[in-house]
């Protein structure tokens, strides 16, 4: 080993020794990550069925996402769509949730884990029982709002074009207690001297929220915002069970027809294994860009306690 | 009204024994308190009433339907608790065996992540080498690269070293130190004090050494953290079996599941159809496992989770 230069072999056997226990990831991020990322970009220029040879065919997938699938940007607005109204919702019923778990009242462990436990059931099992319940002749939302609420013309929630979007969110709205226990992670690290100091400096509730909770939470937000914002665009699971499958993938009217389900149903039912890694790139560059915007204001808005950044 | 609370709790401050102070400030205590409870337990409800409505519908017999009106919510008439087991064994959809099925993947994979995680998360943690800060830059940016990129080459992969249809594709991924578990065990070995190295180096211990009996050992409530995790993920995974497994007996319970719903019928409309009781009842038998133990571990699950978003 000269890594280090001759004296330095103390240095030099714990760098061998690190590289040994980290071999495992190594591996697999060579096999499992570098490798399929080139080749996905090679073959997104390409057209391969997996059956028939590999054949170059330069930009032609990414011009057809463009000019002949309109499916494409169907999927990209419903995607987008999805995003544009529960990022947003997630963060603030999250810290909303947050602060209301961080009352210090008896009891309050019992309901952290209650309001935390849809966040673990699957994707699936939320999806059917969501099903169920917002079936619009015998589910149990629609008896709600007409038997109780008088509503008139209850929607018809996941069978129709319009109320299928809101639909989503509510059955996401129903797990956003996973997101609170991080913020009320965040709230707890905040220290009370801080609300003491601001107390003494005349501050209400509403100015120790503004002026000390939401910059110390600002972090937090941050994390959660960056890691919605990606989860959000490989949204799958929920619309794959309650879009209906096969050719009726992406439910009534395309209205929950996600990127990821026109990928999958272009990549893995219809074989088309180049057009599928040019969707994927498309995809990518599309995150890549708004993780970017994100990161650029963060300086704005971030605030980090120690001055540093993360 | 904000100024006015304020020099309220000045005063109480300065004097704690000034009665109409102290009783201003209980009564606002105990309305903020009942508002706060009343909230709470309505969200509490809200989320356990879809739940306890699927109990009452798995527990009706096949002559009731299950969409009722008014919803029951806890069955008072229909206990049918053996619809649990007739839905463990449809022979068209056996779902003891994707049961089975998604116990082995969960078990290959809490291995996989137990022995990768706890490997790789030590030298980036605990051990000085050049590319260090490198490679746990590239780790977090792994956690950031949307999944679909890899996923078409990923298959592709696969499905030329032969592993298509079978379970490989599932388990080798987990050996190989998913970056963010790794990350959750690192922020916790580096919490360990540094002096322990030493003093075990000064014992005549190598780094394989020191790993083994002290830093592994002194891990262990974080890889418990790891295990759970394993669990869940595996459990709930649907995308990955969806893709990797080409026949019906390998199925693991999540996409059973939606097997399952394919053929019972298209839309929940086609209630007449058949055996919507067992569709629940199977349903609840993949909430069941999850949720049990989430209940059983909450508290060192919670702390886990809230770790990793604090240091983001």
């Amino acid at each position: 080993m000269k890594l280090f230069g001759r004296k330095n072999t103390l240095a030099s056997r714990e760098a061998t020794a690190a590289y040994v226990f980290l071999s495992p990831w190594l591996i697999g991020l060579i096999c499992f990550m570098i490798i399929p990322i080139i080749l996905s970009l090679a073959l997104s220029f390409t057209r391969w069925d997996t059956y028939t040879p590999v054949k170059w065919i330069g930009l032609s997938n990414y011009k057809e996402m463009f000019v002949e699938d309109r499916l494409f940007l169907k999927s990209l607005g419903v995607t987008l769509k999805f995003m544009a109204v529960w990022e947003p919702l997630h963060i603030i019923l999250g810290v909303l949730l947050a602060l209301l778990l961080n009352q210090k009242l008896r009891g309050m462990n019992f309901f952290r884990t209650l309001f935390y436990a849809p966040a673990v059931i699957s994707g699936i099992a939320v999806a059917l029982m969501w099903m169920s319940l917002l079936d619009p002749d015998f589910g149990v939302v629609n008896y709600i709002l007409e038997g109780w609420l008088g509503v008139q013309k209850a929607p018809n929630w996941l069978r129709s074009p319009i109320w299928a979007m809101p639909s989503l969110w509510m059955m996401y709205t129903w797990g956003v207690g996973g997101s609170a226990v991080i913020y009320l992670a965040g709230l707890q690290n905040i220290s009370p001297h801080l609300y003491e100091a601001a107390e003494i400096d005349g501050a209400g509730s509403w100015r120790k929220f503004w002026n000390v909770t939401l910059p110390l939470l600002s972090p937090t937000i941050f994390f959660m915002l960056i890691t919605g914002l990606i989860g959000g665009f490989q949204t799958f699971t929920q619309a794959y069970v309650v879009g209906g499958s096969g050719s009726g993938l992406g439910g009534p009217d395309h209205s929950l027809l996600f990127y990821m389900l026109h990928l999958y149903q272009q990549a893995f039912i219809q074989g088309r294994m180049g057009y599928g890694a040019a969707l994927a790139w498309f995809l990518v560059v599309i995150a890549v860009i708004v993780v970017f915007v994100v990161f650029g204001t963060s300086e704005r808005w971030v605030y980090y306690e120690s001055g540093k950044k993360a | 009204m904000a100024q006015k609370s304020s020099i309220s709790q000045r005063a109480v401050r300065t004097n704690q024994y000034v009665g109409s102070f102290w009783g201003r400030k209980s009564v606002r205590r105990i309305v903020t308190a009942t508002v706060c409870y009343a909230i709470l337990v309505g969200i509490g409800l809200l989320i356990c009433m879809p739940i306890s409505w699927m109990l009452g519908a798995a527990l009706k017999s096949d002559k009731e339907t299950i969409f009722t009106i008014p919803p029951t919510w806890i069955p008072t008439t229909s206990w049918h608790w053996e619809n649990f087991y007739r839905s463990m064994v449809i022979q068209a959809y056996p779902l003891w065996r994707y049961t089975l099925n998604t116990l082995f993947l969960v078990g290959a994979n809490m291995l996989g992540a137990l022995l990768s995680c706890s490997v790789v998360a030590y030298p980036l943690a605990r051990l000085r080498f050049p590319g260090q800060n490198f490679l746990f830059s590239v780790m977090i940016a792994t956690m950031l690269i949307p999944y679909p990129v890899v996923l078409v080459p990923q298959f592709l992969l696969y499905k030329t070293i032969g592993w298509y249809g079978t379970y490989l594709p599932l388990i080798v991924p987990s050996f190989t130190g998913g970056a963010y578990l790794t990350f959750l065990v690192r922020q916790y070995m580096r919490s360990i004090p540094a002096e322990l190295d030493d003093a075990s180096r000064i014992d005549g211990c190598n780094y394989y050494q020191t790993f083994l009996r002290l830093i592994l050992p002194l891990s262990s409530p974080v890889l418990v953290v790891v295990i759970i995790f394993t669990f869940l993920w595996t459990w709930n995974d649907f995308m990955g079996p969806l893709i990797y497994l080409s026949r019906q007996e390998q199925f693991t319970l999540a996409v059973g599941l939606q097997y399952f719903k394919e053929q019972v019928g298209r839309y929940l409309g086609t209630q007449y159809s058949i055996k919507w009781n067992l569709m629940m009842a199977a349903t609840l038998i993949s909430i069941f496992p999850v949720l049990i133990l989430y209940f059983a571990v909450q508290e060192k699950l919670i702390g886990g989770i809230a770790s990793v978003g604090l240091k983001g």
